[in-house]
Order: C-alpha cells, then sequence, then structure tokens
C-alpha cells in the first residue's frame, strides 16, 4: 500500500492546534501506518515544503511575508489543503492586530510604545520577515479544500477529520461534533 | 378567538388568529431558528433568519412577524432558505470582530449555535476587522461593541421590560453602534437601573458581567420570560 | 371663502398681471448659476426703462432645461434666453423696445419641450410659486373646490381608481387603490403624508415640484384627506431643500389665509391642515415606514410590512403616503376627469412621468413627457444624445434602478416594461453613459450610495452592501477571480430576497442589471488563477 503523503504546516498560530494533534495520543501509531509525514514542525525535520503531497493540515492565518510564501508553495504541491484551528478559518487572535489598521502601527505599538526599554523596531531584512498589514484567514489567500474550525480542534475532532481522508473519502464538516468556533 | 389552521413543512399546525408563523411553528414542534427574536419584547424582524417560503408569495417572509391565515402553506427549511441563512451567518461573523476563544460567551453564544446549525465551517467574505470600542465604564457591566451583532434586543429589553430606555442604535450601515444614553460612556447613565437584563437578553457576549472571563457568561434567560408573563399573565411565582 | 370669492381672487390677479411677463426662474439649479442677481437686473432695468406699465419680472419656478441656466422665458411671445448673465439681462427688457437681446436666444420649439406634456409641471416656470394668487388665476384650488362641493369622498376615489395613476415614487402603486384602502378602514383619525423626502443621486424632479408649485401638492393632498377621511397632513421634506421648504411654508400660510387649508376649508365642514416635518436627509428615509418612524421623533428605520401604512401608519392611525409628484397629479385629474388621463400613457401605465435627465447627454434637465415614449426618444431627441459620443446605457431609478443597454432603447417607459428590462421607473432619474463608462465603476457608484445610506437594522443590507462594495472594488483592481464574481451575483441575489426593506430590496439591481448586460466589462477585468491573483494586504 502506498502511504498517504501527509503534512502539517505552522502559520501565524500559538501551536496550539498542533498540541491538540499530538493529542490523539495512540492514534498516531495508527496514522503512522497510512501516512508518511513529510513536511511537519512536528514530525519532521525537512526544512523544504515537498512536492506531491497528498493532505496537509495548516495552523495559523497568513501574518508575514514567509507564512505568505509558504501557503503558496504548500498550495502548488498539495492536494488536499486543510484550514487547521481558528487562525487558519478565521485570523483569530493573530487577527486582532488587524483593528490597528496596519503593520507600521502594530509595530510601533508593540516596540515602541509598550517597549520598556530600549524602544527599537525591528529591521533585519532577510532575517525578520516583514509583517503584513493584515493577519488574514487561509482561504482569503489560496483556495482551501477543508475547514477544521475551533481553537483548537480537539483530538478527536482531528481524528474524525482525517480517518475518511485515509479511505479517500471526505469528512463531512457538520454539526456540533465536526463545527465550532472557539 | 378563531383558530386558523395552515401546513407547515408538510405538517398540519392549528394556531390561534393573530399568531405568527413562529409560534405556529413552535406549537408544531417545527423550528426555525431565529437571532433577534426574543420572547417578550417586540419582534423586529430584522436577523432575517427565520425567513420562510409561503406558498403563492413571491418573497421571503419572517416568520416572526408574520401573521398566520387559513391554508397557508408555509416552507421553514428549503435549500434557499438554508443558503440564505448561512449567508446571513456569514455576514455577521466578518462584519465585527468575534474572536470565540477569548470570548466570555464561547461555548455559550446564540451565534455561534447558529453557525454550527447552518453548516458555516468558515465564512465567503472577507472580516472587515472593524475598528470598534469598549465601554467598561459600568461598575457591574462592560459592552465590547466587537461582539455586537446589533439584534437590538437590549435596546428592546431595556425598554420595554425595565422601561429605562438606556439604550439605542446610533448612526447607520455600518456605522451603526449600540449607544448608551445620550451617547454617554454606559457608567454615566443615570437611567441606567444596572437590572443586568441586557446581559440576560445579549445573544454574545457583547454585553457581560465584569469579572466573567472567557467561556464563563451565564444568563438568566428565563427571568426576562418571568417577568413578562408575571405582567401579562399574573403568574408570579418562576 | 367661497366659489365667487375664488373667481373674484382669479380675476383680480389677471386684471393685475402686466401684458407682457419676463420669466426668471428662481429655483436652486439656475439660483445656484447666479438667476437671482438676473432677476434683479431685469427688474432694475424694467424700471430704468419705464415700460413697468405693461412689463412685469416674474420669479418662477423651474422650466426644465437646467443645464442651459440661468433661464428667462418672455409671454406672450414665448421668447427663450438661456446661460443668461447679470451682464447681459437688460438687454432682454430693452429687446421689448426695439432693441437688441444678448443672451443666447434658446429655442422653445425644440423637441426638448416640444415633446413634452405637461401635467404636473404645466404651470411651473409661469407662475409665481410665492404668491397664491398666481396659482389661482391658473384654476388652482379649483379641483378642491369640485371634489368639496360635487362630489362624495367615496366618488374622488373612484375617479383617481379610474384615472389608472399609479404611485410615481417608484413602486407603481394604483394609487386609487391606496386610497381606497385608506378610507375603508375604520378609525377616527387619519392622515395624510406627502413623501418629498427624494433622494436619489442625480434626481430633482420632486424638489422642482415643490418649488415651483407648492400649492399644486397642497391641493392634492387636500384632496386626499377629503377622499380619504384625513383632516391632517405632514410633507415630509428633506433639509437639504431649503428653498422647497420656504416655498412651502409660505404657500401653507398663504393658503391658510384664504381659508383653503385649516379648519372648514371653502366653509364645508371639511377641515384639513398641512405640516411640514424636515428630514435630516438620510434616503431611506424615503421608505414609507422609516419616513413614518421619523414623523414620530423616532430613529428612521423601515419596520416590516404588513401592516401596511393604509392599515396601521403614523401613531398607528391609518395613513395615505404618497410622493410629491403623485399629489400634484391628483388636481389634473379631478378638473379634466379620469377619461381624459386615460387617454395619456399608455395600457397599464397612464399620465405622464417626470424624468430628471443627466450624464452625458447634450440637453440636461427635468422632462415630463407621457408614459410609453420610447427612451431613444427621450434620449435622442429630446436629450439631443450624447455630445461627441455614443450612448452606451441609460441608468433609470437611481441606486435601485438597473442600466438599460443602447440595444434596448426602444423600450418604452412605461412602469412594466422598465421592470421587464430589469430596472425601474423609479422616482425618475434617468442617467445617459456613453461609451467611456465603465459599467463596472457604474455598479459600484450605486453600491457606495446604497452602502453609506443602509440603516443597519436588518443583517443583509447592513453587511450584505458593504461586501459587495469591495467585491465591486476587488474587481475593479483586477484583483478578482471568477469565485468573486460569482459570489457578487449569489449575494446580489441574497441581498435582493432577504432585505426587510426596498432599499436593501432594490440595491443589487444596478449590478445585477449590469451583469446581465455587459457581463464582458466584469470578465474582462477577472484574474484567472486565484495563485497569482495579488494579495489585499
Amino acid at each position: 500500500m502506498t502511504k498517504i503523503k501527509f503534512a502539517t504546516v505552522w502559520l501565524a498560530g500559538c501551536s496550539g492546534c498542533h498540541m491538540s494533534f499530538l493529542d490523539m495520543d495512540e492514534w498516531l501509531i495508527e496514522l503512522a501506518k497510512y501516512v508518511e509525514v513529510v513536511y511537519s514542525p512536528v514530525g519532521c525535520d525537512l526544512k523544504e515544503y515537498p512536492e506531491g503531497v497528498d493532505v496537509c493540515l495548516v495552523e495559523g492565518g497568513v501574518a508575514n511575508k514567509d507564512n505568505l510564501e509558504l501557503i503558496r508553495l504548500v498550495r502548488k504541491r498539495t492536494k488536499t489543503l486543510i484550514s487547521f484551528g481558528d487562525c487558519a478559518v478565521t485570523a483569530n487572535v493573530p487577527a486582532m492586530r488587524n483593528m490597528l489598521g496596519g503593520s507600521a502601527p502594530v509595530l510601533r505599538r508593540g516596540y515602541l510604545e509598550l517597549a520598556d526599554e530600549t524602544p527599537q523596531l525591528p529591521y533585519a531584512p532577510g532575517i525578520v520577515p516583514e509583517l503584513l498589514d493584515r493577519v488574514l484567514p487561509v482561504h482569503e489567500v489560496v483556495p482551501v479544500d477543508i475547514y477544521m474550525p475551533g481553537c483548537p480542534p480537539d483530538a478527536h475532532r482531528i481524528q474524525a477529520t482525517i480517518e475518511p481522508l485515509l479511505k479517500g473519502e471526505r469528512p463531512k464538516m457538520e454539526g456540533r461534533d465536526m463545527i465550532k468556533f472557539g | 378567538m378563531s383558530v386558523r389552521t395552515l401546513t407547515i413543512d408538510g405538517q398540519p399546525v392549528a394556531a390561534i388568529e393573530g399568531a405568527t408563523i413562529l409560534e405556529a411553528a413552535k406549537e408544531g414542534g417545527i423550528h426555525i431558528p431565529t437571532l433577534c427574536f426574543l420572547e417578550g419584547v417586540s419582534a423586529v424582524a430584522a436577523c432575517r433568519m427565520c425567513l420562510v417560503e409561503v406558498e403563492g408569495i413571491n418573497k421571503l417572509l419572517p416568520a416572526c412577524v408574520t401573521k398566520v391565515s387559513e391554508e397557508m402553506v408555509v416552507h421553514t427549511n428549503t435549500p434557499k432558505l438554508q443558503e440564505y441563512r448561512r449567508m446571513v451567518i456569514e455576514l455577521l461573523f466578518s462584519e465585527g470582530n468575534h474572536v470565540c476563544s477569548i470570548c466570555v460567551a464561547n461555548g455559550n453564544c446564540e451565534l455561534q449555535d447558529l453557525a454550527i446549525e447552518v453548516g458555516m465551517d468558515h465564512t465567503r467574505f472577507p472580516y472587515r476587522f472593524p475598528d470598534r470600542g469598549i465601554d467598561v465604564s459600568h461598575p457591574q457591566f462592560g459592552i465590547d461593541h466587537n461582539r455586537c451583532i446589533l439584534c437590538t434586543r437590549c435596546v428592546r429589553v431595556c425598554d420595554e421590560i425595565e422601561g429605562a430606555h438606556v439604550w439605542d442604535v446610533a448612526q447607520r450601515g455600518a456605522a451603526a453602534y449600540i449607544v448608551s444614553g445620550l451617547n454617554q460612556p454606559w457608567g454615566e447613565v443615570e437611567a441606567c437601573t444596572s437590572c443586568g437584563k441586557c446581559v440576560d437578553a445579549c445573544p454574545t457576549g457583547a454585553i457581560f458581567r465584569k469579572g466573567t472571563t472567557t467561556s464563563e457568561k451565564a444568563r438568566d434567560r428565563a427571568k426576562l420570560e418571568f417577568l413578562v408573563n408575571a405582567r401579562e399573565k399574573h403568574e408570579w411565582t418562576r | 371663502m367661497d366659489w365667487t370669492n375664488l373667481l373674484e381672487i382669479a380675476e383680480t390677479e389677471q386684471k393685475r398681471q402686466k401684458s407682457i411677463r419676463v420669466h426668471c426662474c428662481t429655483s436652486t439649479g439656475c439660483r445656484a448659476a447666479n438667476s437671482l442677481s438676473v432677476k434683479q437686473n431685469l427688474d432694475n432695468a424694467v424700471a430704468e426703462s419705464g415700460l413697468g406699465d405693461r412689463v412685469e419680472v416674474i420669479g418662477v419656478g423651474c422650466m426644465g432645461f437646467c443645464g442651459r441656466g440661468p433661464l428667462v422665458q418672455v409671454d406672450p411671445e414665448d421668447l427663450l434666453y438661456e446661460e443668461v448673465t447679470p451682464e447681459n439681462a437688460p438687454s432682454i427688457i430693452e429687446a421689448l423696445d426695439g432693441g437688441e437681446a444678448k443672451p443666447i436666444k434658446g429655442d422653445s420649439q425644440h423637441p426638448f419641450f416640444s415633446r413634452q406634456m405637461k401635467i404636473v409641471r404645466q404651470h411651473t416656470g409661469k407662475v409665481d410659486p410665492e404668491r397664491i394668487e398666481e396659482y389661482i388665476a391658473v384654476g388652482g384650488y379649483q379641483s378642491l373646490y369640485k371634489a368639496l362641493y360635487e362630489m362624495t369622498p367615496e366618488q374622488v376615489v373612484s375617479e383617481i381608481g379610474k384615472s389608472g395613476l399609479r404611485g410615481r415614487g417608484g413602486g407603481g402603486y394604483p394609487t386609487g387603490l391606496k386610497w381606497a384602502t385608506v378610507a375603508k378602514m375604520p378609525g377616527k383619525q387619519k392622515y395624510v403624508i406627502c413623501n418629498g423626502d427624494e433622494g436619489d443621486p442625480g434626481a430633482f424632479m420632486d424638489r422642482s415640484v415643490l418649488e415651483s408649485d407648492p400649492h399644486l401638492v397642497l391641493e392634492g393632498m387636500a384632496i386626499a384627506g377629503y377622499a380619504v377621511g384625513a383632516d391632517h397632513g405632514y410633507i415630509y421634506v428633506r433639509a437639504e431643500y431649503p428653498l422647497a421648504i420656504q416655498r412651502l411654508q409660505k404657500a401653507i400660510q398663504q393658503a391658510k389665509k384664504y381659508g383653503i387649508l385649516g379648519s372648514q376649508i371653502f366653509e364645508s365642514p371639511f377641515d384639513f391642515k398641512i405640516d411640514i416635518r424636515i428630514g435630516a436627509g438620510a434616503f431611506v428615509c424615503g421608505e414609507e415606514t422609516a419616513l413614518i418612524q421619523s414623523i414620530e421623533g423616532k430613529r428612521g428605520n423601515p419596520v416590516p410590512r404588513p401592516p401596511y401604512p393604509a392599515e396601521s401608519g403614523l401613531w398607528g392611525c391609518p395613513t395615505l403616503i404618497n410622493n410629491v409628484e403623485t399629489f400634484a397629479n391628483i388636481a389634473p385629474i379631478i378638473r379634466e376627469g379620469a377619461e381624459w388621463y386615460v387617454s395619456i400613457g399608455t395600457k397599464n401605465s397612464k399620465g405622464t412621468k417626470i424624468f430628471a435627465l443627466t450624464g452625458k447627454i447634450r440637453n440636461n434637465g427635468l422632462i415630463e413627457v407621457p408614459m410609453g415614449i420610447t427612451l431613444r426618444e427621450i434620449v435622442e431627441e429630446m436629450g439631443g444624445g450624447v455630445p461627441n459620443g455614443e450612448v452606451k446605457a441609460v441608468q433609470t431609478g437611481g441606486p435601485s434602478g438597473g442600466c438599460i443597454p443602447a440595444s434596448l432603447l426602444d423600450t418604452p417607459v412605461d412602469y412594466d416594461s422598465l421592470n421587464k428590462v430589469g430596472s425601474m421607473m423609479g422616482s425618475g432619474g434617468m442617467v445617459v453613459m456613453d461609451r467611456e463608462t465603465n459599467m463596472v465603476e457604474v455598479a459600484r457608484f450605486y453600491m457606495e450610495f446604497c452602502r453609506g445610506e443602509t440603516c443597519g437594522k436588518c443583517v443583509p443590507c447592513r453587511t450584505g452592501t458593504v461586501q459587495l462594495y469591495s467585491l465591486l472594488t476587488k474587481i475593479l483592481n483586477k484583483q478578482a477571480t471568477k469565485t468573486d464574481l460569482e459570489k457578487l451575483e449569489t449575494l446580489s441575489y441574497m441581498v435582493k430576497e432577504t432585505s426587510l426593506c426596498g432599499l436593501g430590496i432594490s440595491a443589487p439591481n444596478p449590478v445585477l442589471s449590469t451583469l446581465r448586460y455587459f457581463p464582458q466589462e466584469y470578465l474582462e477585468l477577472i484574474q484567472e488563477d486565484s495563485l497569482n491573483s495579488k494579495v489585499t494586504v
């Protein structure tokens, strides 16, 4: 049996969704029978997102240039892209900075106005990725195939979403068991 | 008082003349989703969640204010209505700043519940991220306009049940917001009796008790119904 | 005040009037072009020339050819002068005595005028709106008298019903039916409301009627009051129309003084008073239920219908609410009879309609045309076509209407035909667009208007217009994909079908009609691949 090429990526989020993913505990071992983890901050040490990925869980909103580059690459190289958790689906907490109205006021607020000592704007081109003006949910940047809201989605729901995919079926994201914001 | 018989989703229902489609459906055990509707205060038909199709009428009618009539044939859950209801919820989510994970009403929110009910797993409309304020000048309560969906339940409950009319709507369109007193901080509005009915009425976490944190908001919705029943039907016990 | 008195006033006024009347427009449009100074100089010229015994200068209402103002017209010779300046105005008076008139001579036989049929605007531009005597001299208030003394209220209602008059505010509801409903409602207290909250961009028909012939509207309202059994009327005018308000105030005062409004009108048992309510300029207050809320002193939010105002309107009483132009049709119908009115127009649209003809067109201004005239006749013959170009589309009905492509210019102007092509009669805005006009931008312009004017009560209108506007912007910025275009269409239908009042229900019309007739203009702006679409950051 050819294994499903499986990836997870972590954009602007708290990694809580990935923690919840790990909460699937022993089912992870079951999962490993079906999938080959080809890219993941918690399951693989590859630096470059590979070609030909079957399923990818994307945690986090799109907040900076790095996120933007990565999510475009992910979309190009992935068959089924899953918006994983509220930050990916709604931009959630990271997007609360959008209310300030742009990256410049955000940086000013964070690094100058609220600084305890040595207030200074971060500037390191090529090292520190530039902020986008607004944090966006993934589907406002690239097409998304499945949405799994939740902050974080609990382990059962993650399992219930992935399981049908292993059989080549599409999960039904309906009802209280499968949809939950917050 | 005469009775009207009608059909709702294929089911014959008898309703008292003057009853609304919503009331008739409820009696017949048929669920129609609502959001701005609140038992005990006047209906405003603003959220459009309860729109239904009535045979022979070429427009959608709000069940909360449309009176039943003899031999009316009502459909409450057609694919078109399902799609439009989902769009209403999507529009509301993208309009305000609904960050469920940090909201007092998380898990206890009618907007969240409706999102599940209409099957909204994401909104197709771009989030607006408006810059709205928070007013915590009242000693017991706070209002977070980011979570407000302008259902005006607080306005009606304060005006019609408490009789204080602390709340109203200011501005229009996307700029509309719930205003306290004469556009004063809530804490400075002398008319406010601090009764807390607006907290009980609010469907989301927009109006809350101070000290409640994420997911802790509890409402005493039954209190509102009790007060109305006490007044109108002289039922003095809860 | 009785019939003899009325005729006496008319006779005295006719005798008072000089043989040569120089009409100078003092309505808002020409005023903006300095017509008050023109009038002043005309007055001075008459005084200096010593022609005062046979010449008088009268400040009148709108003559219609607003694009060429200030306008001066001289009767009985029917000479028309355009773009008159204070400097060349005196020469018009000199010309009466053999001199040479310097201002541009207009052609009063031009199709712009000759193709018109004036019922509502019959006396505008001829009578001084600030003097009730002039209105009486042309037969004013005789219809009211006739209604009070020769007809029962039922007969009046039935006459209006038979005339086939339909609401001129845009909806086209049969006026007689509305009147009959209110008349039949039980209850002692009823109201008549005149909706003068004209707010469509580019529309100024009602303003012109109110400024030019306020008594015509008052007379229509009083007849309506008699017909439906109301003793109190309100005119709701937006604050942006100060001149209309001022002239209405004056007109009401004068009518009251003569016993034509107030208690025991024409010494009959019929009482009718009219109050003015000034709106703060919210477009949504043109929606009848919102307007009623506003008169009651509440926030101008629409409320669900039913109950319709005819059943439960102002302060819960049966209320008749009609538009300015509708009321202005009443006195002529009573005077000439329903049969006469029925002879004008098409099968289902009777009478005339006033349009504000604007946009990329040679002759801008107000025209009153019989129903059934084609758009082509209006645009090409009366309007003189597009200067240096071709017509691409005609927008009717303002933000509630739609864009009709040039290929459909032979569409007759009546309620049903305009609906059939995806637009509507509306209150009478008619904007002509040439080949240079970008239809997506047009759609966005109207959506921007609705987005700013929605009251915010119901969700689809409040948030839907915002989303539609941003989708249109995205398309115009060439950032949108096919999915966005589908979204635009779906959301348009959703807002149309689910909004609470007419504002939201009609707000998507400009989008839907441009999508229908000019899909190519949208498609040209669409990005192929969503992956390459730029992120709006």
